[in-house]
């Protein structure tokens, strides 16, 4: 269990490098001139890159976050073991959703 | 004789007494030429005070008993000497951090070795008695490896200096690790995966934040970090390969 999460707290860290680095850049990129929701929302509904890049995106941070606030929770706030993984599961699953919720709405899949 | 009397200085030595914490009583000593803090204590208790607790056997840095803390600092006081750690003639003594205490500068080290056994650290052999000794090769990387890490003896300076051991009392701790990371690179050892599956497991080597605590404080300059950072990578690389 705890190799199994240290594994995919790294690998999932992996994943969202790049991801956090093109995230950065298309904002520096947008905002240069100036920029609108309805400009914003032009772009990403509908966007065969925006959509799945976003959703993978919201994944491995829904992965990767429960699993290091799991230790702050055991080391800083001394719950234990069984405590911090539900609490921490939920939390993954809030993440999830809501991040889904906006990546779907932003990506125009719920109009 | 005047001059000698004159010349004569004392130190004061602060050194926490009872079970509680922050209950503090100041001696005065004679401070001597090349003194070190475990002499200090011992005149304390034979000229001053015999009920204080201490521990301590060989005197010269091999047995590791008698680890305390000095100014708030993991030492070995038989290794240090009252002229490297003296605050404008005052010092400060006071149990390991991280174990129980029984009394005085006392600790409790159950924990401590039974983290060690905890974290897989048993020998487990393959040959008899009727076989040759192994021929490890010194020059092999896994003997190495063991060989910079071997000369831990237990006096659990770098387990009272970890704060992760103060954050999870489950923490197996650096010395335990290190002392698993040894027996992962001995050729001989029946089962190394097991080590890794030991030291891994609850709060094993994962756990750590590889502050360096344990580095800086090891009175014999050994790295449990680097140690630890070895079991991580490993056990990484084996359960990438679906050893888990």
């Amino acid at each position: 269990m705890e190799q199994r999460l240290f594994a995919l707290q790294r690998l999932s860290a992996m994943v969202m490098a790049p991801f956090v680095l093109v995230h950065l850049g298309i904002i520096l990129y947008a905002v240069r001139g100036g920029l609108t929701a309805a400009e914003i929302l032009a772009r990403t509904q509908g966007s065969l890159f925006w959509i799945p890049f976003y959703s993978l995106f919201v994944i491995s941070v829904a992965v990767h976050v429960p699993i290091g606030l799991r230790n702050i929770l055991i080391e800083w706030a001394r719950l234990s073991r069984g405590a911090a993984s539900v609490c921490c599961f939920l939390f993954g699953l809030l993440l999830l959703s809501m991040g889904l919720r906006a990546v779907a709405a932003v990506g125009g899949l719920l109009s | 004789m005047e001059a000698t009397k004159a010349a004569q200085r004392t130190l004061k030595v602060r050194i926490a007494r009872g079970t509680e914490d922050g209950n503090f009583t100041t001696y005065e000593v004679p401070w001597r030429e090349n003194q070190t803090v475990l002499d200090v204590v011992t005149e304390v208790q034979r000229r001053i005070e015999p009920t204080l607790s201490y521990r301590f056997a060989c005197r010269v840095g091999v047995c590791g008993s008698c680890a305390m803390t000095v100014n708030g600092k993991p030492r070995w006081t038989c290794r240090t000497h009252v002229s490297r750690v003296e605050e404008d003639g005052v010092i400060v003594i006071e149990p390991l951090r991280n174990m129980p205490r029984i009394k005085d500068l006392v600790v409790d080290m159950s924990e401590f070795f039974d983290k060690w056994k905890k974290a897989g650290s048993t020998f487990v052999g393959t040959a008899t008695r009727h076989e040759p000794p192994a021929a490890v090769s010194p020059t092999s990387k896994k003997r190495k490896m063991a060989d910079a890490a071997i000369e831990c003896i237990n006096c659990g300076v770098c387990y009272a200096s970890c704060d992760v051991v103060a954050w999870d009392k489950e923490y197996l701790g650096p010395a335990a690790l290190n002392r698993a990371w040894t027996l992962f690179n001995d050729e001989r050892h029946a089962d190394p995966k097991d080590v890794l599956k030991k030291a891994t497991s609850g709060s094993g080597c994962n756990s750590c934040h590889t502050q360096g605590n344990c580095m800086t404080h090891c009175p014999v300059s050994l790295s449990p970090t680097g140690s630890i950072a070895g079991l991580k990578k490993n056990a990484l690389l084996q359960f990438l390969k679906g050893g888990d």
